[in-house]
């Protein structure tokens, strides 16, 4: 049966990843360090892993006044809830003036419309169970042109699953007009498999079902090569030193000048990748599992995920 | 701990928790009789033994009254010894119990009373020691050898123990008996004499038996008269059999008084002595009973229990005790199916209110009260409240909501608008505050999926924890719960995949790559 069939296709399920994977590797007190995208900033920026610049934070309702200081003199920024989660309470600002905030979609904001959605983002309304929240203000990545023409809008991100340091399982989300720019799969943005080894994308899914072309460009999905593989995969393996988590999602942008640069970490990934890639992802934590040893540096660590997770002859 | 050292510990735990609950729940319904299903009701009999006699001097009395101790297939609940100025002793004499009435000094009419009162039980197992095979007793003729012309023509009909006696014994009742028999029986119609003769009979087969005095229970009160049966040890077990009849039988509506046939009361120091036996029977709550008994053994396992608070801490504990089957079924729902809802509980809070609205009219109550207060929500983010502030307000409103459906349906002459009172307002303000984000962030349709996977998970919730059977051993034997906890630890160890995975991830089932 169908059960089976997934169970033989190494396909990981909730309820595997949440007490097989997440509670045997992802130590609990660990968490607030990629819950909190302020400290995993801060973390990145000890380990010398690239994160786009933080301008400001702000932390309570009285700092509010200072967001018109810190955003003086940056045309283009993102405000985001520190503890947010699925990309909710995200705005990016393309430019203000008088008052006036123009988000990237071209939508303006009023200064109280922002104060507002600022003022609910520190008592929490997007942080998990409600509790008080501080605010980032920081870099606009202006991305890379590579996937501009598979991208409706937003923010196309690299997501790799990082197991036990080991790039595991790699793609690329892109923004679609029914996902609002978000680059959430639940929300409808497009996933594209990437292959571990070459950072070739493969091919793609929409709400579950495999796609070659965007749906809002009619673009080929399948056949880009992402630059600066090699650091990304480099990248998503020192996040494994940086957290100590053994199962991780590092979600990782592209900017046009400063490279790769890793947006935020996910101590609890989504599965779609899985469908992403046309495979489970069973199979490649086992070869991980017997290959990892006493712990491999990041650069050896790599060197194996690009060897063992070789699939474009397959594909 | 290891994935497997943890996998046995748990599946140990779980074992252990079952079994510990079972077991008490086993327990408590056969040998405390707690009923396993709501309503049940036990009969109850009150036997009324009357023991009259006379004394025509003043003097001292004396009156012995073998009383049942343990009847096979029966409970005694109480017994009363009733009667005027004398003093009253039970002892053990033998296989006997005897009751023992005395006065110093009395004259006249005399009547004591012995009253008991016993229910049915499931088990009627006999714990009566076989007796060694009696000898041939010896007789004058022509007694003995028709006992011997009667034994061989019985054994020549016959194969064993068992159609030896039915077979003697229907010679025996047959209405134009043979000249042996007759010598045996004479012409009285006495049911013990023949029961006497029978037994005669049967030490003639050296077969061991007993004349039982067995009362029967009748279905509406009335005087009953003690009766003989007959009782025949095969070498294996008791047979028993209707002396009258020859039919091998023990009815449940016997009532085993004593295990001979002796002479029920003796007096001493008085004449004319006589008994007679009133039963009268009643039928009492099997819960009640099993109470009354367990308090009467003085079984510490009864005494924790639910039913001994106070009712209206009991009322409480009868809903409470059906919350761990409202998380099973959200743990089955969530973890082995995957429907998404709002708040983990919320849907079991739901479910409780349920029970108060019935299913449809709780439903549509619920879905209005959210719609509402979504609306209301909805409008008031245009106003930019802080976040708690504008929490307290849906709340107030939620409130306000519910008083008006209760006034208008009460208006209307709907009577389940009133019930609205019981879903859980804070928990329905947080549904709509989270639904209203959902909603903002991820669309009408994210929302409404989750909202309809609530309503439907409380639904589900409600037609389990509705069932009378559930709630009943929910309640009287909580411990039952043990096995609830058990499942859901397993539950917990469940990695397969949930349902809806299997649909999400259909796409990764059919293609190899």
């Amino acid at each position: 049966m169908i059960f089976r069939r997934l169970r033989a296709q190494g396909v990981l399920g909730i309820n595997s990843r949440n007490a097989e994977l997440i509670a045997t590797y992802n130590s609990r007190h660990l968490y607030p360090l990629v819950d909190d995208k302020l400290r995993t900033k801060q973390l990145a920026r000890e380990h010398g892993v690239p994160a786009p610049e933080l301008y400001g934070s702000l932390s309570t309702i009285h700092d509010i006044h200072q967001f018109p200081e810190i955003v003086a003199g940056r045309e283009q920024f993102v405000v985001k809830p520190a503890n947010g989660s699925g990309g909710d309470g995200i705005l990016v600002f393309d430019g203000h003036r008088d008052g006036r905030f123009r988000l990237c979609t071209g939508l303006q904001v009023s200064w109280d419309d922002l104060a507002h959605h600022l003022a609910n983002t520190l008592n929490g309304q997007y942080s998990l169970g409600g509790h008080p929240d501080r605010v980032m203000i920081e870099y606009r990545v202006v991305f890379d042109p590579v996937f501009d023409a598979v991208s409706y809008l937003g923010v196309p991100d690299i997501r790799v699953i990082v197991f036990r340091g080991f790039p595991a399982m790699a793609m690329v989300r892109l923004p679609t007009r029914a996902s609002q720019g978000k680059a959430n799969l639940h929300q409808g943005a497009v996933g594209v498999a990437i292959d571990i080894a070459t950072g070739c994308t493969t091919r793609g899914v929409l709400n579950n079902d495999v796609v070659t072309q965007h749906p809002d460009t009619g673009a080929e999905l399948g056949g880009l090569q992402v630059p600066e593989w090699q650091k990304i995969m480099l990248m998503a393996a020192r996040c494994y030193e940086l957290t100590g988590l053994g199962y991780l999602g590092v979600d990782i942008v592209l900017d046009v000048r400063k490279g790769p640069l890793m947006l935020e970490l996910n101590a609890r990934p989504g599965l779609n990748i899985q469908i992403a890639n046309g495979e489970g992802i069973v199979g490649r934590l086992r070869e991980i599992q017997k290959f990892a040893g006493d712990g491999p540096g990041a650069e050896a660590r790599v060197a194996f995920s690009t060897a063992a997770f070789c699939r474009t002859e397959a594909a | 701990m290891t994935l497997s050292a943890r996998r046995r510990h748990l599946y140990l735990l779980s074992a252990t928790l079952a079994v510990a609950g079972l077991s008490v729940a086993a327990y408590r319904a056969t040998e405390l009789g707690f009923p396993l299903s709501p309503g049940a009701t036990s009969p109850l009999w009150t036997v009324e033994a009357r023991v009259q006699f006379e004394r025509f001097t003043p003097g001292p009395a004396k009156a012995m009254l073998a009383i049942p101790s343990d009847p096979p297939g029966y409970s005694v609940l109480t017994e009363n010894f009733i009667s005027r100025g004398y003093g009253v002793s039970v002892s053990q004499e033998g296989e006997d119990r005897i009751a023992m009435w005395a006065i110093r000094r009395t004259e006249g009419e005399q009547s004591l009373y012995y009253r008991l009162r016993v229910f049915r039980k499931a088990d009627r197992r006999v714990e009566m020691q076989a007796p060694p095979f009696p000898s041939v007793p010896e007789l004058e003729e022509p007694f003995a050898s028709a006992l011997d012309a009667i034994v061989e023509d019985v054994r020549r009909r016959s194969a064993d123990v068992e159609t030896f006696t039915a077979t003697l014994l229907q010679t025996i009742a047959s209405a134009s008996p043979d000249d042996n028999v007759r010598i045996f029986i004479g012409d009285v119609s006495d049911p013990f004499a023949a029961a006497q003769a029978a037994q005669t009979l049967l030490s003639g087969a050296r077969i061991p038996s007993l004349i039982l005095q067995v009362l029967p229970l009748p279905d509406e009160a009335r005087q009953v008269e003690m009766r003989p049966w007959i009782a025949v040890h095969n070498g294996k077990k008791w047979l028993f059999f209707n002396p009258v009849t020859g039919i091998k039988e023990l009815p449940e509506s016997l009532l085993i008084w004593r295990w001979n046939g002796d002479p029920l009361v003796q007096v001493t120091g008085g004449v004319r002595e006589n008994i007679e036996f009133r039963v009268s029977p009643s039928v009492q709550d099997a819960l009640s009973l099993a109470q009354q008994q367990a308090a009467s053994h003085g079984s510490r396992l009864a005494q924790f229990s639910l039913l001994d608070l106070p009712l209206q801490t009991q009322q409480v504990y009868s809903i409470v005790s059906l919350i761990p089957i409202g998380a099973l079924i959200i743990v089955l729902m969530r973890n082995l199916v995957g429907i998404r809802t709002f708040g983990t509980f919320l849907p079991v809070l739901v479910a409780l209110a349920f029970r108060e609205t019935q299913l449809i009219a709780g439903i549509v109550l619920f879905s209005t009260l959210v719609a509402l207060g979504l609306t209301l929500r909805l409008y008031l983010e245009k106003l930019h409240l802080l976040l708690v502030p504008r929490l307290a307000a849906v709340l107030t409103m939620v409130v306000l909501l519910m008083a008006a459906l209760s006034v208008l349906s009460h208006r209307l002459g709907l009577e389940t608008g009133l019930s609205v009172a019981l879903f859980p307002m804070v928990i329905l303000t947080m549904t709509i505050e989270r639904m209203s984000v959902v909603w903002e962030e991820r669309g009408p349709r994210d929302a409404i999926i989750d909202g309809l996977g609530s309503l439907f998970v409380a639904a589900i919730a409600y037609g389990v924890m509705d069932m009378a059977i559930l709630q009943h051993v929910a309640f009287v034997f909580p411990e039952t719960l043990l096995v609830v906890l058990a499942v859901i630890l397993m539950l917990g160890s469940y990695t397969g995949y949930r349902l809806t995975e299997l649909r999400r991830f259909r796409a990764l089932a059919g293609d190899r790559p």
